[in-house]
């Protein structure tokens, strides 16, 4: 019950004046390229490692496999992640998804943002952003968010 | 805290013309800010897709969220059936390996004894991750400027130059011994039992909460993040068993 205690200790953080949801009505599912966005803080082995508060993004190829959760937190398990990257970064059902003709394909680039972020700002008006145009340059109609 | 950033992403892309499918893991931020499809998925922090090397109940997850794409008006949020806790209050039991070099430091011959379990683990895997900033072979070095920090040398005369680089060495020093755990058990553990076991248990669980301590009062001094970033707030309560 360790998470629950962490669940209730930020459940009244602040946010960002977010204004009424878009809602993007998608094609088909299984017309649709369906990328992924983890907050997970991704990296390559060797690559700079994340620090808390940076609110950039990184972006990883989809046949990339051998990626470390950079996360700057403790506060969350890690074995998971260890025994199957897919707990985290569902790469491997989205190609079986993609395989069975469940969804159309899968993006051919995929991002981390790091989640241990308290000032919102520059990911909602500047990496969010960026990071949503890129997809939308490279094909994409579905983005499946996942945290840590 | 990714929960936030979650939801933040799934506005603004959803404003740029991408339809999001968000899997928030928790739920009173998810419902204040209103992303246009949540599934909410009470699994343990860091599981988020619930159960690893379960590929037919990640599959599940998958599907039920995409599903939320059918709706034809949002926000919506709704929440996975199955809820998976951490076990926490039930670390592992792990039968460690003999002493290595018994005249070194308890924790760094623990750490140079975990060796032979954690390359088991990545054999298995093919991948790890360890080596934010320190590679496995290089742990029981790290784990021996935490021993010296602990009795008093500064952090930057023990090796650091930054307190990232500080924070992330705990994290590979912390992944290390979670993946050595994976084979003296021999099976996945349900979430946090190998960080309580690293936490109450070993040797360098003893020397991650004694450098905490004496790096509150360091010269350089840390910022508050040190609070956060050596021992789980999981772990601040618990005595060591």
């Amino acid at each position: 019950m360790a998470d629950q205690e962490l669940r209730d200790a930020i459940a009244e953080m602040p946010f960002p004046e977010l204004g009424p949801a878009a809602f993007t009505r998608p094609p088909s599912l299984s017309e649709a390229v369906v990328a992924i966005v983890t907050t997970a803080g991704l990296m390559r082995p060797g690559e700079k490692s994340w620090e808390g508060g940076d609110s950039s993004f990184r972006v990883f190829d989809r046949a990339e496999r051998d990626l470390i959760v950079g996360h700057v937190s403790l506060n969350f398990d890690r074995t998971g992640v260890a025994a199957d990257r897919n707990v985290v970064y569902p790469i491997d059902r989205l190609e079986e998804m993609a395989g069975e003709g469940v969804i159309g394909s899968v993006s051919r680039r995929h991002m981390s943002f790091m989640g241990a972020l308290g000032d919102l700002s520059t990911v909602f008006t500047d990496s969010g952003p960026a990071a949503a145009k890129m997809l939308k340059d490279d094909g994409v109609d579905v983005v499946v968010l996942t945290p840590v | 805290m990714c929960t936030r950033v979650v939801c933040t992403l799934a506005h603004v892309m959803e404003a740029a013309g991408l339809a999001t499918v968000a899997l928030p893991s928790n739920l009173r931020l998810a419902e204040r800010m209103r992303p246009p499809r949540a599934l909410y998925c009470e699994f343990p922090l860091g599981r988020p897709l619930g159960r690893p090397k379960d590929p037919a109940f990640q599959r599940q997850v998958l599907d039920t969220a995409f599903a939320l794409l059918d709706r034809p008006e949002g926000p919506v949020l709704e929440k996975f059936p199955t809820v998976i806790e951490d076990e926490a209050e039930q670390p592992l039991i792990c039968p460690m390996p003999p002493r290595y070099d018994p005249s070194a430091p308890a924790a760094v011959d623990e750490a140079q004894s975990l060796r032979p379990a954690w390359e088991r683990t990545h054999a298995a895997q093919g991948s790890t991750q360890v080596g934010r900033v320190v590679a496995a072979a290089k742990i029981p070095e790290a784990v021996g400027a935490f021993v010296r920090i602990s009795s008093g040398t500064p952090w930057n005369e023990a090796g650091f130059e930054s307190e990232a680089q500080l924070f992330q060495t705990v994290m590979d020093i912390r992944t290390y011994y979670e993946e050595a755990a994976m084979a003296l058990v021999d099976h996945v553990p349900a979430a946090r039992a190998a960080e309580s076991w690293l936490y109450r248990s070993t040797e360098t669980g003893k020397v991650l909460r004694a450098a905490l301590e004496a790096l509150k009062s360091a010269d350089p001094p840390l910022s508050p993040a040190v609070n956060f970033y050596f021992v789980p707030q999981s772990q601040m309560k618990q005595a060591l068993s």
